[in-house]
């Protein structure tokens, strides 16, 4: 593996469109259960425990060479949000861009073609990892940071949270991120079937709700 | 299969100039600048004017609301399926230029839908002077400010002001109610611009757009030569 690619991919910058959404975090702050940096620890612990693992492992078993389309369906079956799962697909589906102009593989291809509207997106990221010469865990370590940098970078422009206080929150879950994603890798040795179907109801309903917000910041 | 997987080709990787069928692609201007500068009338302004003899499609970038998508239903300038929102997470500058992937789906998503178009109006959120579009999304774009946003904003130049292709100084009306010279703001944008244009416009008449009108119905023929 290439530890450097790692760094390209997992960056927060690489333009996949991850900066428009908040993870769900856009409506936890508006019902005040996110007021502050403590705040901010608890919904980013509780989304990497559900969702981040759900979608850590789907990550790592299409780095690991499952069926990527077995995998989609897989990603459907394990989000129950009609919005969320148009979220999904549009992050794939932007990523899948950004993926086929920086690591062309035939994999990301023919996923492209089969899914003209978008993947899943950590379908999508574990393919490009693959792409990338990158492994199932790294895959893993990928999504589950997304999960938790997504509404940290988001939260500091809901609330002006300090972004120092922001990122030491990041920084202190680095020891249960390791494990989310070691978990998830384990699990994408296994079959699809197995893989975590963790998920966060309050997250699932709130997004139903924003997706029809008249006036927001975030687009999820 | 599911049902929301429509079944055409897949999307081209990069921005280029041919659609994945070979056909050319609709010509893609943006159009950036200050809150309030007059961007999103001067986008329903070129629509009426052009709508006529060109198949137009227009993409909205707001900062929070869609507000602006919500302004081009209301006036009718074009049919509502070649209207599309584009959602920037408070960051407009992020969406047009360091990360154009949701831009670059809602444009062939019209090209898709209701095209073939021949132009595609991208409209920023209103940002700051520092906004400018990617090549990857756009061909050309234009610079919108205004006469009452203050008359030293050419001489301050920035990269909109400077390397825009077509600089536009909207609400010419306004300039003896605020103080603004015109001719200050002539001189200080060609200073900044050297041969690059600019238009002064109004848009209290219908007329008032025209030479915006004209510049695009040049870049056009240009792109279609």
């Amino acid at each position: 593996m290439s530890r450097a690619a790692l760094l390209v991919l997992a960056d927060g910058r690489f333009p996949a469109g991850g900066h428009a959404h908040s993870g769900g975090a856009e409506p936890a702050v508006k019902e005040g259960r996110i007021r502050n940096a403590e705040d901010l620890a608890e919904f980013c612990r509780g989304r990497l425990h559900t969702t981040g693992l759900t979608a850590a492992a789907l990550a790592a078993a299409a780095a690991h060479g499952h069926d990527p389309l077995a995998l989609d369906e897989a990603a459907d079956a394990r989000t129950p949000s009609p919005a969320l799962r148009t979220v999904a697909r549009k992050l794939g589906r932007q990523l899948m861009r950004a993926a086929r102009a920086t690591w062309p593989s035939p994999e990301l291809a023919a996923l492209a073609r089969a899914r003209p509207r978008g993947a899943h997106q950590p379908v999508v990221l574990g393919l490009t990892a693959r792409a990338a010469g990158l492994g199932p865990e790294d895959a893993a370590h990928c999504v589950a940071y997304e999960t938790v940098s997504g509404p940290a970078t988001a939260v500091v422009r809901l609330l002006s949270l300090d972004p120092f206080e922001a990122t030491a929150v990041l920084a202190r879950l680095a020891p249960e991120l390791d494990r989310i994603a070691e978990q998830a890798t384990a699990a994408a040795h296994g079959t699809i079937d197995a893989l975590p179907a963790a998920c966060a109801p309050l997250l699932d309903i709130t997004a139903e709700a924003h997706a029809a917000w008249p006036v927001r910041l975030f687009a999820s | 299969m599911h049902l929301d997987h429509a079944q055409h080709g897949p999307a081209a990787v990069s921005a280029d100039a041919a659609r994945p069928d070979g056909t050319r692609r609709a010509l893609r201007i943006g159009l950036g600048g200050p809150v309030g500068s007059g961007k999103t009338a001067t986008v329903a302004a070129l629509c009426r004017t052009l709508r006529d003899q060109l198949s137009i499609a227009v993409v909205t970038n707001d900062i929070y609301t869609r507000e602006d998508a919500a302004f081009l239903l209301r006036h009718a300038v074009l049919p509502p399926e070649r209207i599309q929102a584009v959602e920037t997470g408070a960051c407009p500058h992020t969406a047009i230029r360091d990360d154009i992937s949701a831009n670059l789906e809602a444009v062939e998503d019209l090209e898709d839908t209701v095209g073939p178009l021949d132009l595609i109006l991208v409209e920023s959120g209103g940002d700051n002077l520092t906004a400018t579009f990617s090549k990857g999304l756009v061909d050309a774009q234009i610079f919108v400010i205004d006469v009452a946003g203050g008359d030293d904003i050419p001489r301050k130049g920035g990269p909109g002001v400077t390397t825009s292709d077509l600089l536009v100084i909207n609400k010419t009306d306004l300039a003896p109610y605020v103080g603004s010279d015109l001719d200050r703001m002539a001189q200080d944008a060609a200073q900044q611009r050297g041969p690059l244009p600019v238009a002064f416009t109004s848009l209290t008449s219908e007329e008032g757009v025209g030479p915006v009108a004209d510049w695009v119905r040049g870049q056009l023929a240009a792109w279609t030569a």
